[in-house]
């Protein structure tokens, strides 16, 4: 190794664990402003208090947002671990033109801008007489999840032995009963993979839903904002620190069970 | 057979008939809405939009601020990416989680954090001046440099992820090739390392730059109404202003601009594919 190599592999460790410095910075500082007693954002935060988490129970409308993210996230993501399934098997075993269109098609929505997806949703809804919030929504959160899921199992199921398929088939399994109980058992950690991070997408899409709530139906990110307008006091670090607290709960359970090495990978 | 494998096929109806209805042809109806006149198919406008001098502002801040966005990710994400792919064990363990967790959080928490961090008040003024390098507060936010910043901050995984993929698959066994046959560090690096890493910085940047031409959620918190992007025009004039037309041409561009990405990223992959 020449002085040159050591001085690369030098500088490369440097900016990483600057990079790691600068990727925590702003989860550090929402949990320990949320801890603050006072009413705004100093740091470090003159005395520790709780006050901030128990103001969130007089938040209106918190709890509503909550359970209907939720919602949409589920059943939006179980649409789409359904519908993704059935693409991907098809790309992956069928035989037809334009495969690589399909898969480009299908995991373009993550590249494509929010807002005009939503914008787009919200007056095509109205041209064919759709008013309903919560179909509506549920329709785009299937837009959103979509991509997400498709990209893991388009290449897992790339890298499947499908001919596993055809053994189970001769022994008498029909062909959905062998891809459930072949298949998914099979590829489980990239439905698991996917499928979290299209139930985070949900639960975080903001631009798409703007457009298509009412008064009653406005889910956690859109709540979220509209505190941060009307306001913004540190209630909304609590708000984050459970957000984060849920977020490393899911990571600590998919990292034991799938493995972080396999979550990066997709 | 092929009967089979055609019906197989034919699974992908129901999801690809989802999406051409809910996604893509609300997009063309879009699209479409946005050229018709009064009499006909008509520019006129977008004619009006690109003769506006605002509006030109704000295309090129757009444009500019999700550039320098993609530049800043990259050039922290290609060393970190190169150190990741050399770590093991621990370290291996830390990089991932200092990138998968903020993955998991939603832009909304990111975007807070950092609109507290770059308060006249906040940390990092607080921090700047116990050093000794201000004396007094510094202006960050409603800046540009900031909203870059944040931008960077929340996108910055999506873009060493991929180079990390490309560069812990490369041989390493290569670059060593190239030494013992009297290669250069500098030479190694730019005729190895860096063109069979090209892949990864592409789709990185790609998906970096899309992001971040269409992020409304971050410059909302970090910039505000004083500095307005394309994103935020767009729900301006839907959700204030109540004025179609002008929304609907602002989305029509940027999603042109978006499918521009798409299209000029995965041909660029192609070429590089192709060329390996």
């Amino acid at each position: 190794m020449t002085q040159t190599d050591r001085i690369t592999i030098f500088f490369a460790w440097a900016v990483g664990i600057g990079c790691i410095i600068f990727l925590m910075l702003p989860i550090v500082i929402t949990v320990a402003t949320s801890f603050t007693s006072s009413s705004v954002y100093t740091l470090p935060p003159p005395e520790w208090s709780l006050r901030w988490y128990r103001s969130l129970e007089r938040r209106s409308g918190l709890w509503e947002a909550v359970q209907l993210s939720l919602n949409l996230a589920f059943i939006s993501t179980a649409i789409s671990m359904v519908l993704g399934t059935m693409a991907a098997i098809a790309v992956a075993r069928g035989e037809f033109r334009g495969k690589q269109a399909i898969a480009t098609f299908t995991v373009s929505p993550l590249m494509m801008p929010g807002l005009v997806v939503g914008v787009a949703m919200l007056q095509f809804f109205r041209e064919i007489g759709l008013r309903d919030a919560y179909w509506s929504l549920l329709l785009a959160h299937v837009v959103i999840t979509l991509p997400f899921v498709m990209r893991t199992l388009l290449a897992s199921m790339g890298a499947f032995d499908f001919s596993l398929i055809d053994a189970a088939r001769t022994l008498g399994m029909s062909y959905p009963r062998a891809i459930l109980k072949v298949l998914i058992p099979n590829l489980a950690p990239a439905y698991l993979t996917g499928g979290l991070f299209a139930f985070l997408a949900s639960m975080d899409n903001y631009p798409i839903s703007i457009f298509l709530t009412d008064a009653r139906n406005k889910t956690l990110p859109i709540k979220m904002l509209q505190y941060l307008e009307e306001q913004p006091d540190p209630s909304l670090a609590a708000m984050s620190s459970g957000l984060i607290l849920m977020a490393i709960i899911v990571l600590v359970v998919a990292s034991r069970t799938v493995g972080l090495n396999r979550m990066i990978e997709t | 057979m092929i009967a089979r494998s055609n019906r197989i096929a034919l699974l992908a109806v129901p999801g690809l008939a989802f999406l051409a209805i809910i996604y893509a042809l609300p997009l063309v109806m879009l699209l479409f809405k946005s050229i018709q006149g009064a009499e006909g198919l008509t520019l006129v406008t977008y004619i009006d939009f690109f003769r506006d001098e605002f509006n030109q502002t704000v295309l090129w801040r757009t444009l500019r601020v999700a550039l320098l966005t993609t530049l800043l990710a990259l050039v922290i994400a290609y060393p970190t990416a190169f150190a990741m792919a050399r770590a093991k064990g621990i370290w291996l363990t830390v990089f991932m989680v200092a990138l998968v967790l903020p993955m998991s959080l939603g832009v909304i928490v990111k975007a807070f954090a950092w609109s507290i961090l770059f308060r006249s008040n906040g940390f990092l003024n607080t921090t700047l001046q116990a050093i000794g390098m201000t004396d007094g507060p510094v202006r960050m936010l409603f800046t540009e440099t900031a909203l870059i910043v944040g931008a960077a901050n929340v996108f910055l995984p999506f873009m060493v992820l991929p180079i990390y993929s490309v560069l812990r698959q490369l041989n390493s066994s290569l670059p060593e090739a190239a030494s013992s046959l009297g290669a250069t560090p500098w030479f190694r690096f730019t005729r190895v390392t860096l063109p069979l890493s090209l892949p990864g910085v592409v789709a990185g940047s790609a998906f970096t730059f899309s992001l971040a031409i269409s992020m409304y959620v971050i410059p909302s918190l970090i910039v505000g109404e004083r500095q307005q992007t394309l994103s935020m025009l767009i729900a301006r004039s839907f959700l204030y202003l109540r004025n179609e037309p002008l929304g609907s041409t602002i989305s029509a561009v940027l999603l042109a601009i978006a499918i521009f990405v798409v299209l000029f990223s995965s041909w660029l992959a192609g070429r590089l594919g192709a060329r390996q």
